[in-house]
């Protein structure tokens, strides 16, 4: 237990250096100001910002991201069972889908543009678009590994394909659609903020370039900040429930 | 070759085939419409051969793939360095550990208006980009596999009284090139997606600048020419990572 806490001690100190560092290069200024403001006007942004509009900038983000990675879990999850559970299926369709795993998510977003128009609902569709890979990828991969006796057995019990989805290929699926989902989750986040700054809808997106615009460097760091935060916060609590979920698969 | 080995080599081509016959008649009727979106598949491979020959294709795309490569092969560099020094050194894990979880988290395309700022548009702010993205998946895959090293091959480095550096040169960087290279892998799959992205958020040059130009300017075809060369950019960079893996580890004597 010493040991622990020394590390951690360690760990911290190692942080505080850094910051300390960061301290003294922009206030002894080492660093031009123009692009790295000084810790303590990043804080006053920062608590500046979050009295007037960067809390909604932050919950408009949150928002987007989220539900863009639930109706990609979703439909994902429901594309992936209906191609997964037949290997007919997949031989047809799954050399297409590997096809478009590599291509960036944003690289939609000039079609979606030109489809959607710049609305709130075109960055949705992107987010979940792109999100929507890994979970959908993960899924058939997690029905094409079920164990062979399994699917034996189901055949023997004379289970209905639904009871079958339901009852052995979701469960065996669980620990690769929970990864799946977690690299969702950075990728709603990413195309989130591409998506305000390319089509100007309210966030941290929209908001970190319009200081960066504005040279106003510390209410950018403040964004990156938030941003930075968010895919901490979101990656943990995901990490969390992937240990919880999955509790009954370890011995 | 029989008929169910060449069945097997023609059925993952037609249901795409299928998609893009269907879309080529949806996308003709939209047109004659009138459409600014949507442009038939026939019209973009037209497009697509009209920026091979003026030389905006090649040029475009060799601005990407460049960038991304440097900008790989900055952050994968310093990200297998550093994952070495983590992965041998305990109390090293242990302090760089906080440090590397407030930063990774860190959105790359965050980044872009402070890489703005910096260097302005161009290579550089692109390049920085690349490397920040590239750089944590590289340290913690790198990291891994080092801990993962036969512990008998650094007691042997320790009997024969290696230096440090040998030691990372001559045991630990052989040992862990299979893994290496997995990892490589995923990095280069990261650069050419973010480089595209900065592209088309800010950066006014390369492949996803072109297809965001092509856009603005309502050439719908044009675009959809990009959008379909980027697909097979990053299929053919992804093939070609594959089989140099296959290479190597097959050197290496690896089994897979």
């Amino acid at each position: 237990m010493n040991a622990r806490t020394q590390t951690w001690l360690g760990s911290l100190a190692l942080l505080s250096a850094l910051v300390a560092l960061w301290w003294v290069a922009s206030n002894a200024g080492w660093v031009s100001r123009v692009f790295l403001p000084t810790p303590q006007a990043t804080f006053a942004s920062l608590a500046e910002g979050l009295r007037a509009d960067l809390l909604d900038f932050t919950l408009a983000t949150v928002g987007r991201m989220l539900q863009g990675w639930l109706l990609a879990s979703l439909v994902g999850v429901a594309l992936g069972a209906a191609i997964g559970v037949s290997p007919a299926v997949r031989a047809w369709v799954q050399p297409t889908l590997e096809f478009i795993r590599p291509l960036p998510a944003s690289a939609l977003m000039p079609l979606a543009i030109s489809i959607f128009g710049l609305s709130p609902g075109m960055v949705l569709f992107v987010v979940a678009f792109g999100a929507m890979w890994p979970v959908l990828l993960a899924t058939v991969h997690g029905f094409a590994c079920v164990e062979p006796r399994l699917a034996e057995v189901a055949r023997c019990l004379q289970m209905s394909r639904a009871a079958f989805v339901w009852k052995v290929g979701l469960p065996n699926a669980m620990p690769d659609i929970l990864a799946g989902m977690r690299l969702a989750l950075t990728i709603s986040l990413i195309v989130a903020v591409v998506g305000e700054m390319i089509a100007s809808q309210t966030g941290l997106g929209q908001a970190i370039l319009l200081a960066a615009r504005a040279f106003r460097a510390s209410e950018l760091f403040a964004g990156i900040v938030l941003l930075g935060l968010i895919g901490f916060v979101s990656n943990a609590l995901l990490a969390l429930a992937e240990k919880k979920l999955l509790r009954w698969q370890r011995p | 070759m029989t008929s169910a080995a060449l069945w097997r080599a023609v059925r993952p081509w037609i249901f795409p085939l299928v998609l893009l016959v269907s879309y080529e008649a949806y996308a003709r009727r939209a047109a004659a419409l009138g459409s600014d979106a949507l442009a038939p598949p026939t019209a973009a491979l037209q497009a697509l051969a009209g920026a091979a020959m003026d030389g905006s294709l090649w040029q475009a795309t060799g601005f990407t793939l460049g960038t991304a490569a440097l900008g790989l092969l900055i952050g994968a560099g310093l990200g297998t360095l550093l994952g070495i020094a983590l992965g041998l050194s305990r109390r090293a894990a242990g302090l760089g550990f906080l440090t590397i979880e407030v930063f990774r988290p860190v959105p790359s395309v965050a980044l872009i208006p402070l890489a703005m700022l910096m260097f302005g548009f161009g290579v550089r702010m692109e390049l920085a980009i690349v490397a920040f993205a590239t750089f944590w998946p590289l340290l913690l895959l790198v990291q891994a596999a080092v801990q993962q090293v036969e512990p008998r091959l650094l007691e042997v480095s320790r009997v024969l009284g290696l230096s440090p550096s040998e030691r990372a040169w001559k045991i630990v960087l052989p040992a862990i090139v299979p893994r290496l290279f997995v990892a490589l892998r995923m990095g280069v799959a990261v650069a050419l997606v973010v480089a595209v992205t900065v592209e088309i958020a800010a950066n006014p040059n390369g492949m996803g600048y072109a297809m965001m130009i092509a856009q603005q300017s309502f050439d719908p075809a044009l675009m959809l020419a990009w959008l379909g060369w980027i697909g097979v950019v990053g299929v053919a960079v992804n093939a070609l990572m594959l089989w140099l893996q296959r290479v190597v580890s097959r050197r290496m004597g690896a089994v897979l």
